[in-house]
């Protein structure tokens, strides 16, 4: 009742006050700031607070503890000229591939076939393909650390098939290493992937499909005309979650190799703990981070302005 | 949406605001060395009053968390006028939150600071720990504790120099790599005793390798273990000064020396040997020893810390001695556990040292060895649990008074650890050749000490 009786005066008066200008009609007037305002408050003192305070960092040479020496822009330079750290944005970028290009084209394959398949215990096949994002990270990084081992599950399963030449040390070498810690990532991220695009599916109206096999489509043809376009969303969102996970990760190599063999699986996340905890380099960590997150921003919204663009 | 450039910029102005204008990073906590404190030292706890002490530890492990707690108890139960309060963590975790805890004003009144420069060193510059040197001739520390391992914990006052200076800190346990034998596949292979020189220990792992057993267990998925094994191997080629040199990033080194190149050398003659373990970049350092426990292996290169674990498995299969030296005495890759270092900050210097004091004395280095550690102080004059123990005990004591310890490679620089794993790894797995690994650690040596001044 409070709330009537203080709004109804407010919004009598206001018209009659020359100095509130009114702007065309429902445009949103100046107090709709004060609504935010405890909402933006919040969200300055825990993310732009921080972010601020990370940039200002990223200016200095910093090892957390003394006092910090003022260099400019000379950490981002070292971002862009050092080839060790290039090569780690490089490892992101590959990373994407596994993360996010292979999971989407498994699940959309998974989903096409969970989707249509009228057999019984559906629910406990995605409960299954689910699975992996329900585990923590870590321990998933443990078990597959066991899996690539010289005598580990990956190896024992090749020589069963008779490829006992092409074991390995999984994570110890040179070329296999990257795409080893890539494909935890995949086996991680299609579980996500299949359920976002299954619940896609189910929004589609079943008169689309009808239409289009009463015009003699086959199941292939139908994913191409049908599905595929009302996925759009879908598909937009999996990407841009699944990018993300994949230019930030780190538990992942953490606990797997440590950035090696030598550097070839580190990655910009690693390198952002490794200098700001290990070696006392903060502010050349701020200076990656901030890289990072720029080069995420822009690429989830790349990503939703073009799956929103032709809608 | 005509709205957004304006929002943006402002958001963007905001941040750039924030950024320039807020005061410099690090400038709250008190940054200049501090000063030594003069004046007499109280070393009777008993009249201290009532003192509380916060404690950050490491020492959770199996024996380590065994010892501190009965060693707390004790002290106590001696001074129930100082309260200890405890708060533990891993070896990870407290290296990471120490740095904040230091800097606040609610820094812990004693704590473990890893002996290394991007630890203790850095804690140094910033002025946040107490140099103990008083402390140490009013507890006469430096009778029992000898040069070679004081200066483990030894900065000068600014803290650039590592290896000389004031002391601030003060380890319980020592640490030395060596050489784990399987003294049951040795003999089996043909070789009877565990070799005594340096040449005689290559020979045999020709003769471990051609009896078709491994001769050397080494897993370095991990990064770090390789640079034990090399270290292992540099002493022998290399005079233990320059060693220490290079070791402790003091000026004057290098890394690209012939006798340098022989160590990295032999490393790679191993790999083409076949004398290391397959796949030694795939291989973690815990299945590693494992699987020397299991008999897949004649030796391990490894520290001291695996004495319980090898003990348990092994029994009395498994040996442990010094580098077999190449001439003259053994010299090996050691030092001291993490050290206890008091906070500049504490209202209590005197309750902290003797609390020290109390945890590193005669007893508690019979407390420490009773609960398998290896004391680093009176080490000849304590019992082990048992044969390999002893053997342990045998070899870090004849280190320490032969002064035959050399600094773990990685204490020279911040970025050492990194930059001589990975140039490690590239070494093994002949993506460098050893011309090309030296250049790499140069680099990283020869940049650091150039700005280090």
């Amino acid at each position: 009742m409070t709330d009537t009786t203080t709004a109804v005066p407010h919004r009598v008066s206001s018209p009659g006050r020359p100095r509130h200008r009114s702007g065309p009609p429902g445009e949103p007037r100046n107090v709709g700031w004060l609504y935010a305002l405890p909402a933006l408050l919040v969200y300055a003192a825990f993310l732009l607070y921080p972010l601020g305070r990370a940039v200002q960092i990223s200016l200095y040479d910093w090892n957390g503890n003394t006092l910090a020496t003022w260099v400019g822009l000379d950490n981002y330079v070292e971002v862009v000229r050092d080839p060790a750290l290039r090569a780690s944005f490089g490892h992101a970028l590959v990373l994407i591939g596994f993360y996010a290009v292979l999971p989407l084209a498994v699940g959309l394959v998974l989903a096409a076939i969970l989707g249509r398949a009228r057999v019984r215990g559906l629910g406990f096949f995605r409960t299954v393909v689910f699975l992996p994002q329900v585990v923590a990270m870590v321990v998933i990084a443990v078990a597959w650390r066991r899996m690539y081992s010289p005598d580990g599950g990956v190896n024992d399963l090749l020589r069963a098939l008779g490829l006992g030449g092409l074991t390995r040390g999984w994570l110890g070498d040179y070329t296999a290493a990257l795409p080893a810690v890539g494909l935890i990532g995949t086996w991680f991220e299609i579980g996500l992937v299949t359920v976002l695009l299954l619940a896609g599916m189910g929004k589609i109206p079943g008169e689309l499909y009808e239409a289009c096999r009463l015009d003699g489509a086959g199941p292939v043809r139908e994913f191409f005309t049908v599905t595929l376009p009302a996925l759009r969303g879908e598909i937009a969102v999996a990407l841009t979650l699944t990018v993300i996970a994949a230019l930030r990760t780190f538990d992942l190599v953490y606990v797997t190799t440590r950035g090696g063999p030598g550097t070839s699986t580190s990655v910009p996340s690693y390198e952002v703990y490794n200098r700001a905890f290990q070696q006392g380099r903060v502010g050349s960590a701020a200076a990656i981070a901030v890289v990072l997150t720029v080069i995420i921003f822009a690429i989830s919204f790349g990503i939703t302005r073009i799956a929103e663009r032709d809608r | 949406m005509r709205r957004r450039p304006t929002t943006t910029l402002l958001a963007a102005s905001v941040l750039g605001a924030l950024a320039l204008t807020a005061c410099t990073p690090g400038s709250t906590t008190g940054s200049s060395p501090s000063e030594q404190p003069s004046g007499d030292v109280n070393t009777d706890p008993a009249s201290m009053g009532e003192v509380t002490l916060t404690v950050w530890d490491q020492e959770v492990r199996g024996g380590q968390a065994a010892q501190i707690e009965q060693l707390n108890k004790e002290f106590q139960e001696k001074y129930p006028n100082i309260t200890i309060e405890r708060v533990t963590r891993s070896f990870d975790d407290l290296k990471t939150t120490l740095g904040l805890a230091l800097s606040g004003n609610d820094a812990p009144d004693v704590f473990q600071a890893n002996n290394g420069r991007p630890d203790m060193g850095k804690f140094v510059q910033a002025g946040q720990l107490l140099p103990l040197d008083r402390y140490a001739e009013a507890y006469a520390w430096g009778e029992r504790y000898p040069e070679s391992v004081r200066k483990y914990s030894s900065y000068s006052e600014d803290g650039t120099t590592f290896g000389t200076g004031n002391l601030y800190g003060l380890p319980q346990v020592g640490e030395v790599v060596g050489i784990f034998a399987n003294t049951a596949l040795l003999e089996d292979a043909g070789v009877d005793e565990v070799p005594a020189t340096w040449a005689d220990f290559e020979a045999s792992l020709e003769t471990v390798k051609s009896a078709g057993e491994l001769p050397l267990v080494l897993g370095n998925l991990d990064k770090w273990p390789a640079i034990h094994v090399f270290g292992t191997v540099q002493a022998q080629t290399t005079p233990a000064d320059q060693i220490r040199t290079l070791g402790f990033g003091q000026p004057g080194g290098s890394w690209t020396t012939p006798e340098n190149t022989e160590a990295a050398q032999t490393l790679v003659d191993w790999v083409d040997q076949g004398y290391l373990s397959k796949d030694v970049n795939g291989l973690g350092y815990d299945p590693a020893w494992q699987d020397f426990t299991k008999g897949e292996g004649a030796y391990l290169i490894a520290g001291t810390w695996l004495q319980a674990d090898l003990a348990s498995a092994m029994g009395d299969d498994v040996t442990f001695v010094l580098p077999p030296p190449a001439q003259g005495t053994p010299v090996a890759t050691g030092g001291t556990g993490i050290p206890w270092a008091v906070s500049s900050k504490t209202e209590h210097p005197d309750a902290a040292a003797a609390y020290i004091d109390f945890i590193t004395n005669a007893d508690a280095m019979t407390v420490l060895a009773e609960n398998e550690n290896l004391p680093v102080a009176d080490t000849a004059a304590q019992k082990a649990p048992n044969a390999l123990g002893q053997d342990v005990f045998t070899a870090f004591g004849t280190a320490v008074e032969d002064d035959a310890l050399v600094p773990y490679l990685d204490y020279a620089t911040p970025t050492m650890a990194d930059t001589l794993g990975a140039a490690l790894q590239d070494l093994l797995a002949k993506k460098a050749t050893p011309e090309q690994f030296l250049e790499t650690v140069q680099k990283d040596y020869g940049d650091f000490v150039a700005q280090n001044g």
